[in-house]
């Protein structure tokens, strides 16, 4: 006991701040069960179920951050049209952040910082993606025209204006398949990374199947306990995952690569699909907890955000991310009991884990004497991942941290890592870091002092990639 | 295996044989004697190998596929018909590509080029990486000569007659994708950034292996071998069907390039001669034509001229001053005007931080706009990213004060052309910049060392000498006084190659070099105008002569009041010599406004939009004014010539006689690249060596009878005429 005493991580002076729990509606393929919905109404339903499972006072709760990626303009502050339709206070401030992928694990750090600051005890936070609908807008010439229609005084000026519209005007503006500063696709990237690292086709295959396989078993076995059912408005009520869909590598090897023709090794079976699905979690500080009465599942203790160039090292972040948060809490690979990464791409993880093995990589890329050292795959993502369970960008983060507590709980673990790659535009100088890393401590249901890392990297994403997702969804669809 | 191969390596994976090109004594591979040879004895091994069912060609070498046949392999047959029997040499081995019974698959990463390009495509396939150094050509036009290995026969069969002959006799190089899209390459591979090994390692390994699978793919007909065309393609073909169409090509061809190169270049005439006898009467006859030509080519005075100039380029790309102590990291430019700004666009698009400072904000915000303009440019043709132009741009400070001057390693100054403000901007720049940084001055004919008379520390002063537009002309000249120190001039150097420049380094005097040899030639030209030559007139007969700008489009172009001011100064300095036509003319012109192109009128009108240019009506009346009575004895269209062009190649000659020049090779590389001395010469020097220096004395003297001492041949040259053995150029 004194060796774990000596081992809580807590800091002298900050707050001890737990995860008391967290939900997700079923994640599932867009297109489908939830296709006529808009992205509150998924908010909403991830933190009705909040509110329903953990039982939380609504009036207790000092702010809501929810996390979305794809941002419908009529709600534009998701967080807040979720939480009043959900049934929080009107009196709860939310507001929402955008960081591509790891979104959500945004809406978690700025909920731990507002605690860790003082200024908050009881915090929600969330993600949402939606992708059965997005924002398909006017030329910018067509835009042009209907704005300056509005200014236009004199039926002659209205006319001349309507009189310039031309064939091109009428051409929609897709979200663009190319990633805003590289000009190219995130699942090109993962290509060349895969390609990088000599990552083989049969490589990916067999870890997405892996992860489909794991993620079935997990489904089977009931492990997946974060799922609150959704009652589709209107409609029927959903209870599970829908893109869950273990084949075999014979079927996955038919594929055609999605990207990189006629040569590439990424497939729509080997990526993540384009999914919808919301999540949300209850922080809260240590002592508020207790003082509710509640037995917390997790400390949550330190993060890392990392950054990287955009173009050759999009999706490495969980490489860069993982020894900085380890090393800042004195522990090391063998410490962590579990571990939980997002998997965009099967590529993009096995090239991680290759990059986490290479002393050329760590001493030529990194700085480092020598290399990171591998995860064991007994403790990786065991219960599935984004390529089986799905990807809805900006709810996944709170799905890692909920899986490793629950993990946690479950295999009897301390400590535990989380990491996500992710992309965003709002990177102007190609080259810089933060880290994001939070840990977790399931003391409450174990006795013994047990902790959640959150690592987390950022590299760079769009609104872009999703084009081309959607029609990697459909031949999904088609090929299983 | 076990074999003394130098060049040339091979290995067999499986059923497919690699085959590794790598010289190793040159960043570069070049199809030299030994590489062919080498190339042939694999080819030999490979092609005997029953075991071996593909093969696939690779350069070991990051950057550099093959940039061509070696040149001093060529220019050291000395006889047309040694050149002629080292094309039908390498005639020969493509073809035994081309018909190899195994299919081999070219894999390109890096310069492609001439002798390279038609090895690649004398291969089944072709297979490139988006590399940015990937580019393909046939650059052989640029050095008078033709694609001498089966090029003017395979690229017009594989991209059809108008690219190929594009391709040909432009000799643009041209960047993977476009490759693709033109089907010069049948396929594309990215390039990969860093995994497990260096991205450049990685990324030809990669292509390796891609190019593995489709060599097997190939041999198994698993990867088709017909492309797809698409209509345009099919139309194309179709209509080039037609005799009376290609014909109709052919004179079309013709006729452009005649208009382009008034006939003084004979390559372009003989690629078009050997494709026609390709297509028309077979390919025993188009081969025969090709490699005949290419030796009756290499003998030509204007291919020489051209690998001189080649040769003087590359030697011009090299600091023999050495590495300077510091590398200039933060420049400073003062004066935000069309040369500060240019200065500024290609400093800060190489990743030095440059300050761009002018003292209003009007001039400021213009200079700004043409810098974002010239990225943007590149934007638009897709050599640049927006996100990189933003990048680059974010390097760019503009400013109205000397804020963070402090910490300039060099200044360049662009302010006008007036000692006296010269001095004050020196004055209140060394106020503020460290010690180690450099003043540099960029004038084009006020003397270096009384501009730095102003300075506390003249080791530290320079001039740099760019030509407008900076971000288009190539040259740079940079002018040293006797109080420049070494490590000054390294860096001044260093800075120029940085900026991509061809740089010559002379000695300080009025108008130094170039401004100094221009001078005379421009003051004759103003004096064929008094004599009632018109200014197309005047334009035809210079360009005839192979300057690619006509006199008096060049005095509008480089500022008529410029050239008043320089035509003044340098009159002052160098006295009744450099007379001729009346500097009141030029003077006269510019009260009227008639500064040249940036005024809208100069020696022509210029309007926006509009390419045709009218002669400016009102310069008639002026002209009329200053009119002189031509000397018949030396007034014919060629005497003209003559006149305007001995007085240039006697100025150059002078300044090498006088040590402004350090050697004939930067002479004429400053004369080509900055006053846009005919190519085709190779430059005054090469030319005095071409022409005859006995020649070209015999002309000033008759010239000297009528005009006087402006024509009086100088005493080096004098000494070449009276001596032949005398030469510039080796």
């Amino acid at each position: 006991t004194i060796y774990f005493l000596s081992k809580t991580l807590a800091k002298p002076n900050v707050k001890n701040i737990v995860l008391v729990d967290g939900v997700r509606t079923p994640f599932l393929l867009s297109g489908t069960s939830y296709s006529d919905l808009m992205p509150h109404d998924l908010g909403r339903g991830a933190l009705q179920g909040l509110l329903n499972r953990t039982g939380v006072p609504k009036e207790i709760v000092d702010h809501i951050i929810y996390g979305i990626v794809i941002q419908e303009v009529k709600t534009s502050n998701v967080a807040r049209e979720a939480a009043l339709g959900a049934g929080f206070s009107d009196k709860t401030p939310a507001h929402t952040v955008t960081m591509a992928c790891i979104s959500s694990n945004q809406a978690m750090t700025s909920a731990v910082g507002l605690i860790a600051a003082g200024q908050c005890d009881v915090v929600v936070a969330g993600g949402v993606e939606f992708m059965s609908d997005v924002p398909i807008r006017h030329s910018r010439k067509m835009r042009k025209t209907m704005l300056s229609l509005n200014k236009a005084k004199t039926l002659g000026q209205r006319l001349s204006l309507l009189g310039s519209i031309r064939m091109g005007h009428l051409m929609p503006e897709l979200p663009a398949v190319a990633e805003f500063s590289t000009a190219e696709s995130m699942g090109h990237s993962a290509d060349r990374l895969a390609a990088a690292f000599g990552v083989t086709r049969v490589e990916q295959d067999e870890y997405a199947l892996r992860s489909h396989r794991l993620a079935k078993k997990a489904q089977d076995e009931g492990l997946l306990s974060d799922i609150i059912s959704f009652q589709v408005p209107g409609k029927n009520i959903i209870s599970a995952d829908n893109g869950i869909r273990p084949t075999s590598m014979e079927q996955m090897g038919k594929l055609k690569p999605a990207f990189v023709k006629p040569h590439g090794t990424v497939t729509a079976a080997n990526s993540s699909f384009l999914t919808d699905g919301a999540s949300a979690v209850l922080i809260m500080s240590e002592e508020k907890a207790l003082a509710l009465g509640y037995k917390p599942k997790a400390y949550l203790r330190d993060f890392v955000y990392v950054s990287q160039d955009p173009k050759d090292q999009l999706l490495l972040g969980p490489t860069y991310a993982t020894p900085k948060v380890l090393e800042k809490s004195g522990l090391t690979m063998e410490d962590i009991d579990v571990f939980e990464f997002h998997e965009a791409f099967a590529g993009q993880i096995v090239a991680n884990l290759k990059a986490m093995d290479s002393d050329w990589f760590a001493q030529n890329c990194m700085g480092r004497k020598s290399k990171v050292g591998v995860p064991p795959m007994e403790k990786f993502n065991t219960w599935g991942g984004s390529l089986s369970l799905g990807h809805p960008f900006a709810a996944t983060g709170c799905r890692l941290v909920t899986t490793v507590a629950h993990r946690l709980q479950k295999e009897g673990g301390q400590y535990g890592v989380v990491a996500a790659c992710a992309a965003g535009g709002q990177v102007f100088l190609p080259k810089y870091t933060y880290a994001q890393l939070a840990r977790a401590d399931t003391e409450y249901s174990r006795g013994a002092t047990v902790q959640v890392f959150l690592v987390h990297s950022f590299g760079l994403f769009s609104v872009h990639v999703l084009c081309m997702k959607m029609t990697m969804c459909k031949s999904v669809q088609k090929h299983f | 295996e076990g074999s003394s191969r130098t060049h040339v390596s091979y290995e067999i994976k499986d059923d497919v044989a690699i085959i590794r090109i790598n010289d190793p004594n040159s960043k570069v591979n070049t199809l030299s004697v030994q590489l062919q040879q080498e190339m042939t004895e694999v080819m030999n091994e490979v092609l005997g190998n029953e075991a071996v069912k593909s093969a696939v060609l690779i350069s070991s070498k990051p950057g550099c596929f093959i940039a061509g046949a070696d040149i001093n392999m060529i220019q050291a047959c000395g006889t047309a018909e040694k050149v002629s029997s080292l094309s039908s040499e390498g005639q020969k081995m493509f073809e035994r590509v081309e018909k190899s019974p195994i299919p081999i698959v070219a894999a390109i990463n890096g310069s492609c080029l001439g002798g390279g390009l038609e090895f690649a495509i004398a291969c089944r396939y072709r297979i490139a990486t988006k590399n940015k150094k990937t580019v393909l050509g046939t650059p052989e036009v640029m050095l008078g000569l033709l694609p001498g290995a089966g090029g003017t026969q395979r690229l017009p069969k594989m991209v059809g007659l108008p690219s190929a002959f594009d391709m040909m006799l432009t000799g643009r190089n041209i960047r993977a994708d476009k490759a693709k899209k033109m089907g010069l390459v049948d396929q594309l591979v990215d390039t990969l950034g860093p995994g497990l090994k260096g991205p450049e390692e990685r990324t030809i390994e990669y292509l390796e292996e891609v190019a593995v699978g489709v060599a097997r793919g190939l041999a198994d007909k698993k990867v088709p071998m017909t492309k797809t065309k698409s209509t345009m393609e099919k139309i194309q073909e179709y209509v080039m069907g037609f005799e009376f169409v290609r014909n109709q090509v052919y004179k079309t061809v013709n006729n452009k390039v005649m208009k382009q190169t008034k006939g003084l270049y004979p390559a372009p005439m003989k690629i078009i001669e050997c494709v026609k006898a390709g297509i028309e009467q077979g390919p025993d006859a188009g081969y025969l034509a090709e490699s005949q030509n290419f030796g009756k080519l290499a003998m030509t005075s204007e291919s020489r001229a051209l690998i001189g100039l080649y040769h003087g380029q590359v030697a011009c790309k090299k600091n023999r001053f050495g590495v300077p102590d510091r590398e200039v990291k933060t420049l400073a430019i003062l004066g935000a005007g069309l040369m500060g700004a240019g200065i500024a666009q290609v400093t800060v698009d190489k990743g030095v931080n440059t300050i761009l400072k002018d003292t209003t904000v009007e001039g400021l915000s213009r200079g700004q706009q043409q810098v974002y303009k010239g990225l943007n440019d590149r934007v638009k043709k897709r050599s640049l990213t927006s996100f990189e132009r933003d990048s680059i741009l974010s390097k760019l400070t503009g400013q109205l004060d000397y804020g963070g001057f402090e910490k300039a390693d060099m200044v360049v100054e662009a302010v006008f052309e007036d000692l006296n403000i010269k001095h004050a901007v020196l004055k209140e720049v060394e106020a503020v910049i460290p010690p180690h940084c450099i003043f540099a001055t960029n004038t084009s004919a006020l003397p270096i060392k009384d501009i730095a008379a102003a300075s506390k520390r003249p080791d530290k002063v320079i001039g740099m000498h760019y030509f407008s537009p900076v971000d288009k002309m190539q040259l740079l000249e940079i002018i040293t006084t006797d109080k420049t120190s070494r490590d000054t001039t390294a860096s001044a150097v260093a800075v120029g190659l940085k900026q991509g420049k061809v740089i010559i380094v002379v000695g300080d005097g009025p108008g130094f070099y170039t401004t100094r040899c221009l001078a005379p030639m421009l003051a004759e030209a103003v004096r064929v105008l008094q004599e009632g030559v018109d200014p197309k007139k005047l334009d035809t007969l210079t360009t005839g002569f192979g300057f690619p700008v006509g006199a008096a489009t060049l005095a509008d172009e480089v500022g008529i009041d410029v050239a008043a001011h320089v035509a003044e100064d340098l009159g002052k300095a160098f006295g009744s010599r450099f007379g001729g036509g009346n500097v009141e003319l030029l003077k006269t012109m510019v009260e009227k406004g008639f500064k040249g192109r940036k005024s809208g009128k100069g020696c022509y009108i210029y309007q926006p939009g509009l390419k045709r240019k009218d002669i400016n009506p009102e310069i008639e009346e002026i002209l009329e004014r200053f009119k002189m009575t031509p000397h018949p004895t030396v007034s014919s269209d060629s005497d003209v010539q003559y006149r305007l062009v001995t007085r240039f190649v006697n100025e150059a000659v002078l300044c090498l006689q006088e040590g402004i020049l350090n050697n004939p090779v930067e002479g004429d590389i400053g004369a080509v690249f900055g006053l846009g001395f005919p190519p085709c010469l190779g430059g005054p020097f090469r030319y005095v060596d071409s022409f005859g220096a006995d020649k070209i004395v015999e002309k000033m003297r008759r010239f000297e009878d009528v005009y006087g001492n402006q024509f009086t041949p100088c005493q080096l040259l004098l000494d070449h005429a009276k001596d032949p053995s005398k030469r510039f150029h080796k």
